[in-house]
């Protein structure tokens, strides 16, 4: 028996990939070897700026780039070895005419350590019977056949696990708060608005694993006490929009959504709803009106939506990532999910590696991992022989971080020191040519852009801080327009409604921080 | 009812459980300066103008929503907040096209008002003069987007007040405007009672009375909790 | 596609109507589905669902206008996307915008009159290790390098 896996995810179907599972099943099905060679598309596979990829089982090779050309003569070679040899540990013989076998020892495999993406590109994902093979539902089986939600809660908070969404909320603090609440329909929401720019890692987890958000959620919901919940994905999400629907029909279908669960009395439904393009939906409470189907215009906390949130309900908020480290956390422990990362950030994180960089992709490493391992070593630095400049973490709210501090551990305190965040995970590398005065006036224009214009500071001072931008990249400011820049820019973080506002003039503020230079070299000769 | 003593710059005062900053202080003679702010409708901490210092919280809280606690220490006016103030209104000032010497509202505004207070006699930010369109389509008001500030008052006494929900913010960001119905020109939308509830609260001269000219705007926010009140009583008289 | 029905009516929204319960909170769904059914949000259109979920007409269009993805007028016949996400902005989505305007003749954010091609950017399509990403009508154009967006915008159809 022989499997080729061929990845599915959106960033590969777009290199060619369906071309390439097309070509391999027809040279499959006239070479009649059906029941010999199991074909399936499966999640990301890692390294997508290599794409289309192809993992060749038993073996675990991974093939980039791989012609639809070239499936004939990888069937036949397979078909050799399957004829010659019962012995599945003999090389195959066979090169793709274009594309090449990557090596997996390559610290961008070795470095990682996949838990959330533990069974992203192994599964098929839009095969229910594949995820419970592997272990799918199994934890919420347990959970509500022998656990307490207290139990639940008390693991979580042991596991040290924090929200994966940006701000890095303890999740265990933030289940025992809705658990706390008084009422009976509560509800669970899964933000999967990934909005900031560059960042893929929610939507790669919901095309390659959607039941374990799923999974994550239910488990979440008995915790807490809620028998509802939402999935807000962004609408420019189609194929991870898809491929829930598809998970909730047959988690519903097999009896791991709805009424009843295992012979329970405990029952949950699950809603999606799709966004419809406005950044600021990923702040939880203007999340919350836009699932109310209102205006995404966020509201002043307290009340939290743990207290007061959709339809006036306590309201669990918790983004992809956070679900799905939940159910390999109660399978291996608390102590074992604590074990990994640092001591105050536990656990791994995913990130999408972009931008200046030659090996980009999805990866997971453990917390406390250095930028500079991610970037230098797994991404393997600029190409074209650039150096790199910088990296951007956190996306619109977040910073830069200059390559001389790339010994920097991620974490979310570390990276809080260096004036950014860790955010969701998207890491954009920047070379030696990047502008940074104008990558500042990008991030000003986005968030003057998606301000939702409720308050202020935000609507009217972002727009005031994009012109001064605009004014010093021109080459027509002074001092006095910089200096301007500055006070404007921190009256805005301190005044605004929302993480949106509070955060705009981040990214100008780290760039002023780690390469004024570059903002004085504009300035008029006084 | 319970009451709760806080210490407002450097004052006692004593205020009754679920009060709000803004109302503790109001009551003790401390004026914060507000402008979405209005009394009778919901608030929406949107301005900004109203925030104030809490010690022991790093955030400031806007007044109008932070309520009342035990031993609370609130501090409004201090420089920085004062600077944050000026810069509020300045930043409402560059951002429409507000000109009070030809303005009905002149000498009754809320936004002049306030930009006296806060002591901004000019601009440091560049005016940003923005085509807006005037809207005369109603038989007895009119609407002049150009004032606008976007406190949302009109939202909210249309649709809280009089029931009617003819107003409501379209767009986003800085392409926010009120709007009529489906957008459309005020005078042709079915559901207005033409009560004037609006123009009474708008706080400059956005909405307005037609014929009224330069400074002869001048209407009284503040009616609008009297009739409230006068309402409520009503209601639970026998 | 626009399923066949009298527009007017808008009847195939119905069944949409009944699935949420005509509940205000599925405004937004509801709003999904009428752009998909009628390809844009027309007064009328709108006018209809605020009537069927008993909403304000402000309210309605209040909230649609927040949404970028939301239409009142017909889509272009040629959709053109860059992708300024910040993978593709420092690689060359810039460039690839000025490219554009001068090829469609039509400034950024802006649909021409006569409805033949519309030109918009898109926050992140998600698969950055292919930027810069441009995306018209329903091809994606990857690695996208500006003389190749010229011939590409050259073929498209009067």
């Amino acid at each position: 028996m022989s499997g080729l896996r061929c990845c599915a995810s959106a960033g590969c179907l777009a290199r060619g990939s369906g071309a390439l599972m097309g070509a391999l099943e027809t040279a499959i099905s006239r070479g009649q070897l059906g029941d010999q060679i199991q074909l399936r598309p499966v999640g990301c596979l890692g390294p997508c700026s290599q794409g289309p990829l192809l993992a060749l089982d038993p073996d675990g090779d991974l093939y980039a780039g791989v012609d639809p050309q070239d499936a004939e003569t990888l069937v036949a070679a397979l078909a050799r070895r399957l004829h010659q040899s019962s012995d599945q540990a003999t090389p195959l013989e066979w090169a793709p005419a274009r594309g090449e076998r990557l090596d997996l020892r390559a610290p961008f495999f070795q470095r990682q350590r996949r838990i959330v993406l533990e069974h992203c590109g192994l599964i098929d994902p839009t095969d229910l019977e594949q995820a419970i093979a592997v272990g799918a539902y199994g934890q919420l089986e347990r959970v509500l056949q022998g656990w307490s939600p207290e139990q639940v809660v008390t693991e979580l908070q042991r596991s040290g696990l924090r929200g994966r969404g940006g701000a890095g909320y303890p999740t265990g603090l933030k289940w025992a708060t809705v658990a706390r609440m008084p009422g009976a329909r509560k509800v669970v929401v899964c933000n999967a608005d990934e909005g900031d720019p560059g960042a893929f890692m929610d939507r790669a987890v919901l095309e390659g694993d959607p039941h374990r958000v799923l999974e994550g959620m239910v488990i979440a919901a008995y915790a807490v006490g809620a028998d509802h919940g939402f999935i807000y994905i962004r609408a420019e999400y189609e194929l991870a929009i898809e491929r829930l629907r598809l998970a909730i029909e047959q988690a519903v279908d097999r009896g791991r959504l709805g009424a009843a669960l295992f012979g329970t009395g405990f029952g949950f439904t699950l809603e999606l709803r799709v966004g419809a393009g406005a950044y600021v939906c990923g702040e939880e409470t203007a999340l919350i009106a836009s699932i109310e189907g209102k205006r995404g215009t966020p509201r002043p906390r307290p009340p939290y939506p743990a207290e007061l949130g959709v339809g006036g309900r306590p309201t669990l908020i918790n983004n992809v990532e956070t679900f799905a480290n939940v159910a390999p956390i109660l399978r291996e422990g608390a102590d074992w999910f604590a074990a990994i990362g640092t001591a105050g950030s536990s656990g791994t994180k995913v990130f999408s590696l972009t931008g200046h960089v030659r090996r980009g992709g999805l990866v997971e490493v453990p917390m406390g991992t250095s930028l500079a391992t991610v970037v230098l070593d797994m991404g393997e630095g600029s190409p074209h022989g650039s150096a790199v400049k910088a990296v951007q973490t956190g996306g619109p709210s977040g910073g830069c971080v200059p390559a001389d501090r790339l010994d920097t551990p991620l974490d979310y305190e570390s990276l809080q020191a260096l004036g950014t965040i860790m955010g969701s995970g998207g890491m954009v590398v920047l070379d030696q040519s990047t502008d940074m005065v104008a990558l500042a006036a990008y991030f000003m224009a986005f968030c003057r852009e998606e301000s939702c214009g409720k308050c202020v500071p935000c609507r009217a001072g972002t727009v005031q801080l994009h012109g001064l931008l605009k004014k010093i990249l021109a080459g027509q400011a002074s001092q006095a327009d910089l200096d301007q820049l500055e006070t404007l820019g921190a009256m805005v973080m301190d005044t605004s409604l929302c993480g949106l506002g509070q955060s705009a003039p981040k990214p100008m503020l780290s760039t002023l921080r780690y390469f004024r230079g570059d903002y004085l070299a504009r300035l008029e000769a006084p | 009812m319970s009451v709760r003593t806080l210490r407002i710059d450097g004052r006692d005062v004593a205020s009754a459980d679920g009060a709000t900053v803004l109302e503790a202080a109001r009551d003790a003679g401390v004026a914060i300066p507000t402008l979405c702010h209005l009394e009778g409708l919901s608030p929406v901490a949107a301005c900004r103008l109203c925030l104030v210092e809490i010690e022991g919280s790093g955030k400031l809280q806007p007044a109008c929503i932070t309520p009342v606690s035990e031993g609370l220490v609130v501090h409004t006016a201090t420089p920085r907040l004062r600077e944050i103030r000026r810069t509020v209104i300045e930043l409402l000032f560059t951002e429409g096209n507000h000109v009070c010497a030809v303005c009905v509202a002149n000498g009754h505004c809320e936004l002049q008002d306030r930009a006296v207070e806060v002591g901004m006699d000019h601009a440091r930010l560049p005016y940003r003069f923005p085509d807006r369109p005037v809207d005369l389509s109603h038989p007895r008001f009119g609407l002049d987007h150009n004032r606008c500030i976007l406190c949302s008052r009109c939202v909210r006494v249309c649709d809280e007040v009089e029931g009617a929900h003819v107003w409501d913010v379209a767009w986003r960001g800085e392409h926010c405007r009120i709007i009529a119905g489906l957008d459309q020109p005020w005078g042709t939308v079915d559901a207005c009672t033409d009560c004037g509830k609006c123009v009474m609260v708008c706080p400059t001269g956005a909405l307005f009375h037609k014929g009224d000219s330069e400074g002869e705007k001048h209407e009284d926010p503040s009616r609008l909790a009297a009739l409230q009140r006068a309402r409520h009583s009503r209601q639970e008289a026998p | 596609m626009p399923v066949p029905s009298k527009p007017e009516s808008f009847m195939a929204l119905e069944a949409i109507f009944l699935r949420h319960h005509r509940s205000p909170d599925s405004l937004i769904e509801i709003l999904h589905h009428s752009q998909k059914f009628y390809s844009y949000l027309s007064d009328d259109l709108l006018r209809h669902v605020a009537a069927r979920l008993q909403l304000p007409l402000s309210l309605v269009k209040g909230t649609a206008s927040f949404y970028h993805l939301f239409r009142f007028q017909p889509p272009a016949r040629h959709r053109c996307v860059v992708c300024t996400g910040t993978a593709c902005q420092i690689q060359g989505a810039p460039a690839l915008i000025a490219a554009m305007e001068e090829g469609l003749g039509l400034k950024l954010g802006a649909r021409r009159g006569d409805g033949w091609a519309s030109l918009s950017e898109v926050r992140c399509l998600g698969t950055c290790s292919d930027s810069p990403l441009v995306q018209i009508d329903d091809s994606i154009g990857r690695q996208q390098t500006v003389a190749g967006l010229r011939r590409w915008l050259q073929e498209l159809e009067p």
